[in-house]
């Protein structure tokens, strides 16, 4: 019981994936521009918009990788 | 404001019916004695996963989001997107901490935030600061949803002149609102959560797929968007300009937005920790809703709604406000009008639901019982609760019937830079018992002055250019008056240690209380 305990409440390296979804939009000349456009949408909206399914992808992963 | 739009008042009327009749019959939804506090104030903390969803999910995408942000694009431009940096920060927040907070709250029976700072550092006056913070920042909050509710019915052709008749409607929808939130407490807006959530998603998939259609495809909507909106600036050399602005704007939002107490009182309502890191992963999904609905005000720039003569009269009461009801009215048929505003106004009722219940529980909790009156019975406590969330609704209505929209708006800015200064106590709390506790009063209402002074030399927006040497960063209030306040929370913590001769209070709750 108590080392289940002390596993749950502990560090993972799986939370680096967090650093790494945050960094994809946190640096914003990264992606502030128009080209290459995606059906007409400039690259600055649908990147973002493809950084939230990455993200949402990432945090699955941590879920499924974190949890017993 | 032309004629009233019979078909969409219509529906949207049958629509408000529906949910009311919902948020009465919640009562009886997995049946509590809502003569106990947390049963009428966390719905007995029995929400699995998927109701959890569509309570914290309430929470976020609120009428105003749905106003505000396309509101933001269709004025500002690019930099409205923030959001959705905004919205992919806020899961690993949810993630890391939140659950801690729930197994905390759950063993010890804390409803609210206060409830634990209180019992974690024992400083009564530390307590009492957090409870009073939470309220003042989430009085604000509840008008601006009936703001929310405001613009759709106007732009449904009802009031538009001023005086008694013209506020009726939201005065009706005020008093449906009071009433189920006294009568099911939490129960109610949970359940039409997810009514709202379906509507919403119905009326935002609609819009994102119609109105590109109908208006030629993406590339003709973003090159109807005047350049200087489709890009953030590119900054000189000596400033951070629009990115810095950017970056910092999404983290200090993220941080502040689970510290509200009605975040908090959606989280605290589930029914395990587990239901939460579970959400954590599976509400991203509502992120990329967010981002479309970003785009609606794109839509609206290229749908030149901005200069029909008919909707002139709406733009010049509400602003860019009315920049996504004026899209509705213009590309929608009439029925799905009513649909989209019904989605806007239930989206409205819902977190204003939960803001109230949770200023509620603060008031009962945090002050009435740790000040005025100690003992009360199970059922005072529910009943006291009860008797705040109607006044603080009422206070919120009076608010908007009588003062400037605009002050609630400034004043919502100031609770984001209020509410951010909990988080010392609040979420590294969760973490760690190391800081002093009168540090971080201290760092609290530094961080509080200092935020609310830069606002309001900067005339009330969000963003504060802070200059060093010859360089400047423009960057939001909020983000750094947070990290002013941490640097005086551990700077001070080990001076106060030092020099108290008292001893620290005891922390009530053990490292066990912090898991499953």
């Amino acid at each position: 019981m108590a080392d289940t305990q002390r596993k749950r409440g502990g560090w993972s390296w799986w939370y680096l994936l967090f650093v790494l979804q945050c960094a994809l939009v946190l640096w914003p000349p990264f992606y502030n521009r128009a080209e290459p456009a995606f059906y007409g949408i400039p690259f600055f909206y649908w990147y973002q918009l493809l950084a939230v399914l990455i993200a949402a992808v990432l945090t699955a992963a941590v879920y499924f990788a974190t949890e017993d | 404001m032309q004629g009233v739009n019979w078909v969409a008042l219509t529906v949207f009327v049958v629509l408000f019916g529906f949910i009311t009749w919902l948020g009465f019959a919640a009562a009886n939804w997995r049946k509590g004695d809502l003569d106990q506090l947390h049963e009428w104030g966390l719905g007995g903390r029995r929400f699995g996963t998927m109701v959890t969803w569509f309570l914290i999910g309430g929470d976020l995408y609120t009428a105003y989001t749905f106003i505000a942000v396309p509101a933001l694009a269709f004025g500002a431009g690019a930099v409205a997107f923030f959001a959705v940096p905004y919205t992919i920060l806020i899961y690993p927040v949810l993630f890391l901490v939140f659950p801690r907070l729930w197994n905390v709250c759950n063993k010890r029976g804390y409803i609210t935030a206060s409830d634990f700072v209180r019992g974690r550092f024992g400083n009564r006056w530390l307590a009492l600061a957090i409870a009073m913070t939470g309220l003042v920042a989430t009085m604000p909050y509840i008008a601006l949803q009936l703001v929310g509710i405001q613009v759709v019915i106007g732009a449904m052709g009802v009031g538009g002149t001023s005086g008694f008749v013209a506020d009726l409607p939201l005065i009706i929808a005020f008093v449906i609102l009071a009433a189920f939130t006294y009568s099911s407490g939490l129960r109610a807006p949970a359940s039409i959560a997810i009514v709202k959530d379906v509507l919403i998603y119905i009326t935002a998939f609609a819009a994102v797929i119609v109105v590109p259609l109908q208006l030629g495809g993406f590339a003709k909507i973003f090159s109807a968007v005047p350049a200087q909106k489709l890009l953030l600036a590119v900054p000189g050399p000596t400033t951070t300009g629009a990115y810095g602005a950017y970056a910092t704007l999404a983290i200090g939002s993220a941080l502040a937005l689970f510290l509200y107490p009605h975040s908090l009182t959606g989280i605290l309502s589930a029914s395990s920790g587990h239901a939460i890191k579970r959400n954590a992963a599976i509400l991203p999904g509502y992120s990329f809703m967010l981002g479309l609905l970003a785009l609606i005000g794109f839509f609206a720039i290229a749908a030149g709604v901005g200069a029909l003569p008919q909707f002139a009269a709406g733009f010049k009461e509400f602003g860019n406000n009315f920049a996504v009801p004026a899209l509705f009215l213009h590309v929608f048929p009439s029925w799905f009008v009513g649909v989209a505003f019904a989605a806007i106004g239930i989206g409205a009722l819902v977190p204003a639901a939960i803001m109230s219940i949770a200023a509620a529980n603060l008031y009962t909790r945090n002050i009435h019982r740790e000040f005025i009156n100690k003992n009360p019975t199970d059922k005072e406590e529910a009943q006291m609760a009860k008797w705040v969330s109607l006044i603080v609704k009422l206070g919120a209505l009076i608010f908007i019937l009588f003062v400037p929209t605009q002050y609630a708006i400034q004043l919502q800015l100031l609770g984001g830079i209020w509410i951010i200064q909990t988080l010392p106590a609040v979420m590294l709390g969760v973490y760690t018992r190391w800081f002093n506790d009168w540090a971080l009063l201290v760092g609290w209402a530094v961080g509080t002055v200092a935020g609310t002074t830069m606002a309001v030399v900067m005339n009330l927006t969000p963003t504060y250019p802070l200059a060093v040497g010859g360089f400047t960063f423009p960057g939001y209030t909020a983000f750094y008056t947070l990290v002013l306040n941490l640097v005086l929370v551990v700077v001070l913590t080990p001076v106060f240690n030092a020099m108290g001769s008292r001893r620290t209070p005891a922390d009530e709750t053990v490292a066990a209380d912090y898991f499953a």
